[in-house]
């Protein structure tokens, strides 16, 4: 591995060859927080990115930018732990993906609408996602707005709403079950999404679409 | 002043090119028992507007500004910025269909540079808000006019097929739209601000629930709507 830099409340801590896994070192993100997060992973090399707990959003209107660069023949896998979005919280995410053609990609995001019992904070997530510089998917997600939050359209009675990008070499079959498909997209992709109402679930919806669209998923 | 006329042809489902045949997920959200009754269906159709509707009326903003100075690479190049922004192959499927009979009728209509170039850039049939503004630029209409209609029939086809399929009173639905005309007018604002050629920034506002219903609707035999 090249470069690894971090500074609280996020560290990186390499863990395995290949494994980064993203620590909370300090209560986050909350209100005034602007956390920026860059991959670069070069031609013909593979990394996996995770985290060892999920992120709990608190009050207050935070940032959280992502950019990954994914080379030649390389890999990336990420799946950190979901995003709970606590009442309150004003959440902004903001994914760039930019695959070469070749790049073969994992990339879930899991959120949570607020902890038990209680109403969920607000988030705005995007996330681009282009291949050759060509787009692939673009993706705009607003949760907690109560003009549309509980939509029959949008989440409908979902507690949890969550989504796996992949690219390579894959099947392109569509697959359906209870609350969870498994999307080809016009481009060289498939989307898993899964909408659930609990985390448990929700992984497990997930995980059903994964091992569809990329088999040689364990 | 001819715009409106032509704002008014293009949203009204009296067009011969086959809206009526959609319902924008409204069919099997009250098969599955998604929307059984009014109060359902005002924050089905919100949502869809939320979504669906802002990300139309965007793409069909930015066609009909193409529109007005038409090239086979520019409609290749919004009609991908449009597939990048449907994930479910069935609403892909769908757009395009509309997208097709859209460009076929309206080419009759308006006869123009702009229809004829988006029909050889895109020969498989473009989606259905790239055609809307193409067509809208063939008429005369301004962006904003193209965002409108392209909003409006966003939220009228599931109105009208909750109307058929629930036997709704239809004058209560009809109050539910005017009900989303500040938001409806919202979105038609928000579609205009596009930077010139720069497509990657337009709304795409996902809707992973009219995902699902598309998908299973697709899965459903007996249908009275193509989606």
């Amino acid at each position: 591995m090249e470069t690894l830099r971090s500074d609280p409340p996020l560290t990186l801590r390499q863990t395995g060859p290949g494994v980064v896994h993203l620590v909370s070192t300090a209560a986050g993100p909350l209100g005034g927080d602007h956390l920026d997060l860059t991959i670069d992973v070069a031609p013909l090399t593979s990394l996996s990115v995770f985290s060892v707990a999920s992120t709990l959003a608190l009050p207050g209107r935070s940032l959280l930018t992502v950019t990954a660069r994914v080379g030649s023949g390389a890999s990336l896998h990420y799946s950190p732990e979901p995003i709970v979005l606590a009442d309150g919280c004003d959440l902004r995410v903001q994914v760039r993906l930019e695959l070469a053609p070749d790049a073969s990609v994992f990339w879930r995001e899991e959120l949570v609408f607020g902890r038990h019992g209680e109403p969920s904070g607000r988030c705005h997530t995007r996330l681009d996602a282009t291949v050759g510089g060509v787009p692939l998917l673009r993706q705009e997600l607003v949760i907690g707005d109560p003009a549309t939050h509980d939509s029959p359209a949008v989440f409908g009675t979902a507690h949890c709403a969550g989504s796996t990008l992949l690219t390579g070499d894959l099947p392109r079959e569509r697959h359906l079950a209870d609350g969870c498909a498994v999307l080809p997209l016009a481009g060289p992709g498939t989307l898993v999404s899964a909408l659930a109402p609990d985390t448990v679930e929700l992984r497990r919806r997930l995980e059903w679409g994964e091992r569809l669209a990329d088999k040689t998923l364990p | 002043m001819h715009g409106d006329m032509a704002m008014l042809l293009l949203a009204d489902s009296r067009l011969p090119a086959g809206g009526h045949a959609h319902s924008g997920g409204a069919e099997e959200a009250v098969r599955v028992g998604a929307i059984t009754g009014p109060e359902d269906l005002a924050r089905f159709l919100r949502g869809r507007l939320a979504t669906a509707g802002v990300v139309t009326a965007a793409l069909a903003a930015a066609a009909c500004e193409v529109g007005s100075n038409p090239q086979p690479g520019r409609w290749q190049r919004l009609d991908a910025e449009a597939d990048a922004r449907i994930s479910s192959p069935a609403q892909r499927e769908a757009s395009r269909t509309q997208g097709r009979l859209l460009v076929r009728t309206t080419r009759r209509i308006w006869p123009s540079e702009s229809l004829e170039t988006l029909a050889q850039a895109v020969p498989d049939g473009a989606h259905h808000p790239v055609a809307l503004g193409a067509a809208a630029a063939a008429a005369g209409c301004e962006p904003r006019q193209a965002a409108l209609a392209a909003a409006y029939t966003s939220v009228t086809a599931p109105a009208t097929a909750a109307v058929r399929l629930l036997g709704l009173d239809p004058v209560l639905v009809h109050r539910l739209l005017a009900d989303l005309a500040p938001a409806l007018n919202d979105a038609a604002h928000e579609a205009c601000v596009i930077q010139a050629d720069d497509w990657s920034d337009l709304p795409a506002h996902a809707a992973p629930a009219l995902d699902l219903l598309a998908e299973q609707h697709l899965r459903t035999e007996v249908r009275l709507f193509v989606s």
